[in-house]
């Protein structure tokens, strides 16, 4: 290598890609191959883990116990993620076809409350719900019901803070793909006779879809995670796997059995990303 | 004429939705908001006893919230600062060179992204706690500052596609050096890329909940702080200061975000 080479090409290269080489190795890499030997260690009676190799972590995640918290996990993300569908998409449609300015300003209202703490907000929801919260009392007043009803600690309410956190997710992919959306495709499928439904069928839906399984995957992955919304609000009613791994960071103090439950998180992850790139996913819409 | 009313109608049921969507988005922060000055003082705060904005003195009474809002913005500081010049650096650098191993890169940076936290929380944590690198402000930062890259890089990506290096080919043969290229001609092209990326480490760092809870050690952040509160009730100079926080961050965007409309256009 020449030295013009090496300052004209090899050391701003180095000096650019290789402090998020380094980064990503040390704290993205390492750390899950890190989770992945952990997950087949154990540990002693005074919570110490020993390195050696062991399945019985993995055997473990076969309990009927855990299989059912899988269960729960993944209908409490899958009914997440359609209601946000069914709530999100009209709502994105209306907003991305505003006009100019409104269509900034409908836009930032959007993402204006998630500045606000997520906790916060979710105590917020707990506060509402709760007996002594404004919706008991609105519904008293109008004599809707006649004592106040505990809403929280039940699966809906868990799904409801769900749907709360992570409908922008499902907004911000479906508003930029209606936006694309290029208006005179519309207008030549009603010129040519389709009615309004099969419009939407044939030409919207399908443009749109694009839109609708990155925001799925956006809205499902974190669901399976979310250990505070189903702590705060399920009261333990409604845990997801999120929880598991949590109690064995914690109270449970085991963390090869942790490591593995986040194994289980991984392969599901994993799974549907590769789904997603199958039916033609792009990666990119992600990042925005 | 039936063709006007029936859209005027659909129009109608339009805007009605949004409302709902709306208020449903806003209704737990209102919540909040109304909460902080509520003259309220016994557990769990809930009975509306009247307006007060004595909650708003109180933050500055209370020692353990102060030091935590503290912790939370200098976290932010520093791990958008990092993430922001690493990102930077690294989304000029891929777009410019082809090297072995970019894709491999490329996978890793949206590891952070799609894996849930819980996942990049426990394994930050095993690593840290094996490497005995102490868990407190380092940790956090560490661990931010890991989470934000991607959407650094991601942002500033966006702005390098419609980028025309030519410009920088111009500068050099006018007689620039390839540093004085980059701060004079690259940087202040990408400035909007490079500023919404920093915006959004900011705002992800500020409210990160879960990352955090495993990362921390003793150090604690607002939003752990409020994690620990939540289970006896959440005191009102904690919803004071959120609302304070939420005035602050419009602020901050409407702020940054007319500089960069106007930038745009100068």
């Amino acid at each position: 290598m020449t030295r013009r080479t090496f300052r004209g090409k090899v050391l701003p290269a180095g000096l650019t890609i290789g402090p998020v080489t380094l980064w990503l190795v040390f704290f993205v890499a390492v750390p899950l191959l890190y989770a992945l030997v952990m997950s087949v260690c154990s540990i002693d009676g005074s919570y110490n883990i020993v390195y050696r190799f062991t399945a019985e972590n993995y055997r473990r995640l076969l309990d009927a116990s855990y299989m059912q918290i899988y269960g729960q996990s993944i209908f409490i993300a899958f009914l997440t993620t359609i209601i946000c569908i069914v709530l999100a998409y009209p709502f994105s449609f209306l907003i991305a076809r505003a006009a100019g300015r409104k269509k900034a300003l409908l836009y930032m209202l959007v993402i204006i409350p998630f500045w606000t703490n997520s906790l916060i907000r979710i105590y917020g929801w707990k506060t509402f719900l709760g007996t002594g919260g404004w919706l008991n009392e609105a519904l008293l007043a109008l004599h809707v019901i006649n004592a106040p009803v505990d809403f929280l600690f039940t699966r809906a309410a868990t799904v409801l803070g769900m749907v709360y956190c992570l409908f922008p997710f499902m907004v911000l992919p479906l508003y930029t793909s209606i936006e694309k959306l290029d208006g005179t495709l519309l207008e030549a499928s009603a010129d040519l006779g389709a009615t309004r439904a099969a419009t939407f069928a044939r030409v919207v839906l399908p443009l749109t879809a694009g839109g609708i399984f990155s925001g799925s995957i956006m809205v499902f992955i974190p669901c399976l995670g979310y250990f505070f919304v189903s702590n705060i609000l399920g009261g333990g009613n409604s845990d997801v796997i999120g929880n598991l791994i949590e109690r064995q960071f914690g109270k449970g103090n085991n963390w090869p059995l942790g490591a593995a439950l986040s194994i289980v998180l991984i392969a599901i992850t994993l799974l549907l990303v590769k789904l997603y790139q199958r039916c033609g996913g792009d990666m990119e819409s992600f990042g925005a | 004429m039936k063709r006007n009313t029936r859209a005027a109608a659909g129009r109608g049921v339009g805007i009605l939705y949004c409302t709902l969507i709306y208020l449903f988005l806003f209704l737990p922060i209102t919540v909040v908001v109304s909460n902080s000055f509520n003259a309220s003082t016994s557990k769990p705060y809930l009975t509306w006893k009247g307006f007060t904005l004595a909650w708003y003195g109180r933050i500055f009474e209370n020692g353990p919230l102060l030091e935590s809002f503290g912790n939370t913005i200098l976290l932010a500081v520093i791990s958008t600062l990092l993430a922001t010049v690493v990102g930077t650096l690294a989304a000029v650098g891929m777009y410019r060179y082809k090297f072995r191993g970019k894709s491999a890169i490329d996978a890793l940076l949206y590891i952070p992204v799609v894996i849930p936290e819980i996942v990049l929380g426990i394994s930050l944590l095993t690593l840290f706690a094996n490497v005995r690198i102490q868990r407190g402000m380092i940790s956090l930062i560490l661990a931010h500052t890991t989470f934000s890259i991607p959407y650094v890089i991601f942002n500033v990506r966006a702005r390098l596609d419609g980028y025309d290096s030519s410009i920088e080919e111009a500068s050099m043969d006018l007689g620039a050096g390839r540093l004085q290229t980059f701060l004079h001609i690259t940087l202040p092209v990408l400035a909007p890329g490079i500023g919404g990326g920093a915006l959004l480490a900011f705002t992800l760092s500020l409210d990160d909940v879960i990352v955090s809870y495993f990362t921390n050690g003793q150090t604690m952040t607002f939003p752990l702080k409020v994690w620990a509160s939540i289970k006896s009730g959440v005191a009102p100079d904690v919803n004071a200061l959120s609302t304070l926080i939420l005035l602050g961050t419009i602020a901050l965007v409407v702020l940054t975000q007319s500089g960069i409309v106007k930038k745009k256009r100068g």
